[in-house]
């Protein structure tokens, strides 16, 4: 825990900071990193998720949250209907994730208009707080509790010395940072967790660095 | 200074060393650990203060059912008897469950609520410092510092078990918010740090072993009515501490117990429906309907 907000909150619509607030977070943070509305969401539930999902709106706050609104958005009850009338096609299945998995784990497949695919698991692990575990095929950690910035790379000698250079020019300080790769030489994920927001030209001038594909800055969950 | 603590013991020692209560050495870690001015710290929990006193005062209003006609309207009923001509130990009594149900009829009516620590426990920590600020006069600013002797006892938990009744049954939601409150109310009425852990300890004691089991997979029963259960039973802790009767299990140790039961709980009763209350005869007329599906037909 980072903070008595945690704890003492979010504010929320309910009925459940788990299967709700974090369902909205888990939308929320899919949303951020894709930078653009999907067209099609295929959601598998997991666990609890998939057990009590709907008497807990767990699909609505997904939803919700892929509409980029807060969970204290007093429209979450509506969300599914008004989604599809914005043209989302919206498919929702239970599935089994396996013994180690979290108990209230959703994984997202969302595609773009352009056609663009995007994969996301993530756990509501209580009180509404979230764990990433996975995007787009890396394995992954991110909690949405602090400032991130997300960049997918190619795996190449001193990517990693030009970002922390870059984040050490605008004195950004690193509070986890994490790479993951399919195979030496393959794409890669770096998610960076820093203590503050970013100065607005960091996500420039991370993009400028050899072999980056694209970059996105997530604000903190509020 | 550091104000880093992740267990009792920690926490007592920082109070002690710098003479201050753990609303304060809570505070001073927020400050610390986010970078965020004190001021604005506060600010915002004072406007989460106000967000459950609006949330009681919604729910007490409520007389229609929620959307699974699970819940509704008893906050209402609780708070008429208060004010009748007799109520079992006072109007006191029967005004602070009424404020624990109210919190939750409004959250299963797809209300604002602030989940403290989470949505289906929300009930308890206003309805005990809504009920205090009417005993006691207890000012807002004086409701708004007991959420942080609250929050501080909850990064104990949260940093040795857990909150999710998916993970740790309802001892890990009802049982920490209880236990929170307890904590809030002794050092709110003027109680040592270690008397407010004591009551955490006591509260938190008398829950182990709570399954969560609501009937459909809503949060409504019996989540409403232990909601307002669980807020008088934070005074009983509460009461037991300022009264300094001797705690033999100190607060450390029984948060172990809470990981330990719940990681032995089976999955049946952690929030899947499945056992338990969701599967008695009376549970089978309301079946949870998986995420997704269309909603269901009420016969």
């Amino acid at each position: 825990m980072n903070s008595v907000f945690e704890i003492i909150g979010p504010a929320m619509v309910g009925p459940s900071s788990s299967h709700t607030a974090g369902a909205v977070r888990i939308g929320l943070l899919a949303r951020q990193l894709l930078g653009e509305a999907p067209v099609k969401v295929h959601i598998g539930l997991h666990g609890s998720f998939a057990a009590t999902g709907k008497g807990h709106a767990t699909d609505r706050g997904l939803i919700a949250g892929l509409l980029l609104w807060q969970p204290d958005d007093e429209r979450l009850k509506d969300a599914i209907p008004l989604a599809e009338a914005g043209g989302m096609q919206i498919s929702f299945e239970a599935v089994d994730l396996g013994e180690t998995a979290h108990p209230n784990t959703a994984r997202l497949e969302l595609e773009c208009a352009g056609g663009r695919r995007f994969t996301l698991t993530a756990a509501s692990v209580g009180g509404g707080n979230v764990e990433v575990s996975e995007v787009d095929g890396f394995a992954t950690l991110l909690s949405g509790s602090l400032d991130t910035l997300v960049a997918w790379h190619q795996d190449k000698p001193g990517f990693l010395a030009h970002v922390t250079a870059i984040l050490a020019c605008v004195s950004a300080n690193i509070a986890t940072i994490r790479t993951a790769r399919r195979h030496r030489g393959s794409g890669a994920l770096t998610v960076v967790e820093l203590d503050a927001p970013p100065e607005p030209e960091v996500a420039a001038l991370l993009a400028k660095i050899d072999h980056v594909e694209r970059v996105r800055v997530l604000a903190r969950l509020l | 200074m550091s104000t880093h603590f992740s267990k009792a013991t920690e926490l007592l020692a920082l109070c002690e060393q710098h003479g201050k209560p753990i609303c304060e050495i809570t505070l001073e870690r927020e400050i610390a650990d986010t970078g965020t001015p004190r001021e604005a710290i506060v600010e915002r929990m004072t406007r989460y203060y106000g967000l459950m006193r609006e949330s009681v005062h919604k729910g007490l209003a409520i007389d229609s059912l929620s959307p699974s006609g699970l819940s509704g309207g008893d906050a209402r009923k609780l708070h008429a008897y208060s004010q009748s001509a007799a109520p079992l130990f006072g109007s006191q009594f029967a005004r602070t469950i009424a404020y624990g149900f109210a919190v939750l009829e409004t959250n299963a009516a797809f209300g604002r609520i602030v989940a403290t620590p989470t949505a289906g426990s929300a009930g308890i920590v206003p309805a005990c410092l809504l009920s205090l600020q009417e005993t006691h006069g207890l000012s807002d600013e004086d409701a708004g510092r007991a959420l942080f002797t609250a929050a501080g006892v909850g990064h104990i938990i949260g940093a040795n078990a857990c909150f999710s009744g998916a993970q740790g049954g309802c001892q890990a939601e009802v049982g920490s918010a209880s236990s929170m409150a307890a904590a809030a109310i002794v050092e709110a009425t003027g109680g040592t740090p270690q008397q407010a852990l004591n009551a955490a300890a006591f509260a938190l004691m008398n829950t182990l072993g709570l399954v969560c089991d609501p009937i459909g997979g809503y949060v409504e029963v019996p989540c409403v009515s232990r909601n307002g259960m669980y807020a008088v039973h934070s005074f009983l802790a509460a009461t037991m501490a300022l009264a300094n009767a001797r705690c033999v299990v100190p607060f450390d140790d029984v948060v172990i117990a809470m990981r330990d039961i719940g990681r032995r709980m089976p999955r049946a009763l952690k929030e899947t429906a499945e056992g338990g209350l969701a599967t008695t005869p009376t549970g089978l007329r309301f079946p949870p309907a998986p995420a997704g599906a269309p909603a269901r037909k009420k016969s």
